[in-house]
């Protein structure tokens, strides 16, 4: 029933799907708890050499800009974002890769940044919400959010908004039941999953008809 | 009869409220730009973490710090629960220690050694004969003469067992705060559902601990939190320990919770477990209940849910025992106590319509008026509700015939609340420069605070939402109340509408002179300031405002005050179609409807977001959420969120939302909406599952082994 295990460098870039990321990802939660030790099995391949304990200097490339910091390998991206970059609106809520509160884009995919470790990403293009756009300049899928009200308390929405720019991007004509696969990922407290459904579609729509790709 | 100077504008008049507005704090929050307490960062910040028991029931036997206190980055250590004392579930506070970083403190609680003598525990609490002497009498009564009523041979009776088990409220940003001393002041960022009633809470704790701060010396920001649910009214243990290892350590300190802790010791919604016996007469017409229920709140056990639920039955007898146990304590959850006395109500009553042969709407719609003089809202309810489900087409009686492994069934529930605004204040400002601004020591928990406030203050002065600013979230604000029980859009819908009119007849009396128009013959509409009936003699907002000169208009608004702007009390009905899945146990949702009524609506499209979350927030207690206990160890086994189960997007199914309005409703003023519509969807999907496979699971979540268990004992093949 397992797939294969796969290392975040063996993803192939073309065809691959958020759904075919979900169903690794679920894999991973039913076998239990794989899915640290993957993002720690890639780690190597990528680096040089072996890395700590103490903190190293690393430089990201997050939202075109590149960020000089020193990080103990052991930081994942989401607390170097956070912590040391101050870019919080991925936020940690499950973290263990469950929620997507904390989801990024990596190289084109939608990844957990509480799973990946700050030095895995280095070298690499880190899209955040705050690449995006802003409240004064929104992307259509935060404007199609806001439109659909598919937010209450909010704590969740960067990770939905983030998860589904990804998402359109490679299913640019959804269905309902893609939408509902596609998200799957992502989880809300308060319960914005029906002004989702339509603020993604209606997002789909505009981003054909103008900006592509935000 | 002359209009109370404070009434809300006739439906005609309103261009803002009812309308289906955009919530104004969207682009903040769509953007990632919203700043919450999870997400304060400041000069020199250290992080906090706590050592806890990982007993159920233990006491302390040994305890030492010292490795962690010498771990360089270790700024200070605090012990709370010394040598000899006993902790009383997993997860009571032994330490406290705040390092420059949360990987150097997550170390730090690695070096504390504690030694336990392991002491009996309980844990769980279904089944009531192991309780022992945990369990108490917790009150009851009766009513009418109910052994008379059941022995009428003209009733029938139904009798049966129903439960639903603890949750967790699960707010995606944990409770927390930060923690900053300047000289002898406090100010906490705390994520809260409580902004004007944190300082004193702070203050109390503080000076019991024995420190010296007075509560003016103490503020407390939020502007955005993550969820609360009822589960963040008070600073908690955790943030007095902050504030007080920020005063140690001379630097700002943050502590939000970690997951498991978050699932553990800030969220329960306590259990209800009862035997429930009713009868009625062949007709429908309800006579009698009784009931024994139980459940736990966790060390304080739990009182008894409001039984019978929101019917009166003539002849009642209830009596409760409260279960004292060795888990995290039970707090506030959305409509404390009725989701559990709807579940355990409805379910009872639904049964006893199937052994009736009654269809559940005609039987509660018959039973309607013994509701507190509601029943004429519930029929028209009930009658709107299946009419959106289909129902005449879709029900059937229990045991869908098809042949099919796949049943489908459908289910209706009613519930009630109360949802009158808190006391309040707010000052509303107009600026020479035509800015208005209203200000008020609420919060906004996502249920919409700051859009209303918006749209009360620009009906009231023709403007649009946007040119309202709004500023909450800052205790040092006019105080407003907690946001708990649905009381906030009550409270600050009425404080804005009051500080409005008192500000825009400032403004009136201003501008009169120079329009040649008595100030009460002036209106604000479309963006001006013009005579009631000569829309000639008119300034813009701008040019009027700039009368004022450098003078500021303020006034104040309260709340109550006078001419009521609310009421209290809603009805509200629900109902969910369902399919099951009878060699699997897998529930599917197909549809939810709500039907709700909350008086006055302010913003259409806010509420119904309320009501779409109630549901979806129902639907995931109905189906998958509990708090698992084990009995062993005393530990919950699904302290995380792989596998303490939150509905998705995909499990939703089709949701109708469908809120009362109009004459009738409007006349009732703002009663709050937060609680209500999370109430039902656990009856109307028990109630669904039972139509479907005609059988009665009886314990909510209705997960897939239980499906299965009940079918074994019959149902439909």
């Amino acid at each position: 029933m397992r797939k294969k295990k796969r290392n975040l460098r063996e993803l192939p870039g073309e065809g691959f799907s958020r759904r075919d990321f979900l169903k690794g990802a679920s894999m991973a939660v039913s076998t239990g708890l794989l899915a640290a030790p993957e993002a720690a099995t890639a780690a190597p391949e990528q680096s040089p050499g072996v890395l700590g304990p103490g903190a190293v200097p690393i430089t990201l490339q997050i939202n075109g800009k590149a960020h000089s910091l020193k990080v103990e390998p052991r930081v994942t991206l989401l607390d170097a974002l956070r912590n040391q970059l101050d870019l919080t609106g991925a936020k940690k809520v499950c973290d263990r890769g469950v929620c997507g509160a904390c989801t990024v884009i990596l190289d084109g995919r939608p990844v957990y940044a509480c799973n990946v470790l700050a030095i895995e990403a280095e070298g690499r293009h880190i899209e955040t919400i705050e690449g995006l756009g802003t409240a004064g300049d929104l992307h259509p899928v935060m404007a199609a959010f806001v439109e659909h009200d598919a937010q209450q308390c909010g704590f969740c929405t960067p990770g939905f908004v983030v998860a589904c720019k990804a998402f359109l991007d490679k299913h640019p004509n959804p269905t309902r039941e893609d939408v509902e696969h596609g998200l799957g990922g992502n989880l809300c407290r308060c319960g914005t999953y029906a002004g989702i459904r339509e603020a993604v579609l209606e997002a789909a729509q505009t981003l054909k008809g103008g900006r592509a790709n935000g | 009869m002359d209009k109370c100077k404070y009434d809300w504008p006739a439906a005609g008049e309103r261009s803002l409220i009812g309308k289906r507005i955009k919530r104004i704090d969207g682009p903040a929050k769509s953007s990632g730009g919203a700043k919450y307490t999870y997400d304060i960062n400041r000069p020199g910040l250290l992080v906090a973490k706590i050592y806890r028991s990982p007993y159920a029931h233990a006491k302390i036997t040994a305890l030492d710090t010292s490795e962690a206190e010498k771990l360089p980055g270790v700024k200070t250590v605090q012990v709370i629960l010394g040598v000899g004392k006993e902790t009383n579930w997993v997860g009571d506070e032994i330490v406290a220690l705040a390092a420059e970083s949360e990987d150097i403190a997550e170390d730090a609680l690695r070096k504390i050694k504690v030694e336990f003598e392991e002491l009996p525990h309980l844990v769980l609490e279904e089944d009531l004969q192991q309780a022992g002497d945990h369990a108490k009498p917790a009150g009851g009564k009766t009513v009418g003469d109910p052994v008379k009523a059941f022995s009428d041979p003209d009733v029938v009776v139904s009798e049966g067992y129903y439960g639903i088990a603890t949750i967790t409220h699960c707010c995606l940003e944990a409770h927390g705060n930060v923690a900053e001393w300047t000289g002898e002041k406090l100010l906490t960022y705390s994520s809260t559902q409580n902004v004007p009633g944190l300082p004193s809470q702070f203050g109390q704790s503080l000076r019991e601990q024995g420190m010296n701060v007075p509560d003016k010396n103490i503020e407390t920001i939020c502007n955005y939190v993550g969820g609360g649910f009822g589960s963040k009214f008070g600073p908690d243990e955790w943030g007095i320990h902050v504030a007080q290892l920020a005063k140690a350590a001379g630097k700002p300190v943050k502590l939000m919770l970690d997951r498991n802790m978050e699932l553990e010791a800030a969220g329960a919604r306590p259990s209800s477990y009862a035997q429930i016996k009713v009868a009625a007469k062949k007709d429908g017409t309800l006579v009698a209940w009784d009931s024994h229920s139980w459940g736990t709140g966790g060390p304080a056990g739990t009182g008894m849910p409001p039984l019978p639920y929101v019917l009166e039955i003539p002849n009642s007898s209830t009596q409760h025992t409260s279960i004292s146990t060795n888990t995290g304590p039970a707090r506030a959850w959305r409509a404390p106590d009725h989701p559990q006395a709807a579940a355990l109500t409805m379910c009872a009553l639904e049964d006893l319509a199937a052994k009736l042969n009654i269809d559940p709407i005609e039987f509660f719609s018959k039973n309607a008026d013994l509701s507190a003089g509601r029943g004429k809202v519930y029929r028209e309810e009930f009658q709107i509700a299946a009419e959106l489900a289909d129902w005449k087409k879709n029900w059937h009686p229990r045991g869908d015939k098809i042949t099919s492994h796949i049943k489908r069934g459908m289910g209706v529930s009613m519930h009630t609340w109360g949802g009158r605004g808190h006391n309040g204040m707010c000052t509303v400002t107009i600026h020479p420069d035509g800015s208005v601004e209203v200000t008020t020591g609420s919060q906004d928990l996502g249920t919409g605070t700051r859009t209303v406030i918006a749209i009360v203050a620009a009906e009231t002065f023709g403007l649009p939402v946007e040119a309202i600013t709004v500023n909450i979230g800052d205790s040092k604000f006019p105080p407003d109340g907690a946001s708990g029980g649905s009381t906030t859009v009550g409270a600050v819908s009425a404080t804005t509408r009051r500080g409005s009119v008192d500000a825009r007849d400032q403004l009136f009396a201003t501008v009169a002179p120079s329009l040649g128009v008595p100030a009460d013959q002036l209106v604000a509409v479309g963006g001006h300031i013009q005579a009631k009936d000569d829309s000639s003699k008119k300034l813009t907002w701008k040019e009027a405002c700039a009368k004022l000169q450098v003078k500021t208009i303020q006034a104040t608004g309260k709340n109550p005050g006078q001419c009521a702007l609310g009421s209290s009390g809603v009805g509200g009905v629900q109902i969910a179609d369902v399919s099951v899945d009878t060699e699997t146990g897998l529930i599917k949702i197909n549809k939810m409807v709500a039907v709700q009524d909350c008086g006055l609506i302010i913003d259409l499209k806010t509420a119904e977001s309320v009501c779409y979350g109630a549901l979806i927030m129902g639907i995931s207690y109905a189906l998958h959420e509990e708090k698992i206990m084990d009995p062993i160890t005393g530990r919950m086994l699904n302290n995380n969120m792989e596998f303490y189960k939150l509905a998705g997007i995909g499990d939703i199914g089709e949701l109708v939302v469908h809120m009362m309005t109009g004459p009738g409703y409007d006349e009732r003023g703002t009663i709050g909406l937060g609680e209500p519509p999370v109430i039902s969807p656990g009856a109307a999907i028990s109630n669904a599952v039972a139509n479907a496979i005609g059988v009665r699971v009886p314990t909510i979540p209705l997960t897939p082994d239980k499906v299965l268990a009940a079918l074994a004992k019959g149902g439909v093949t």
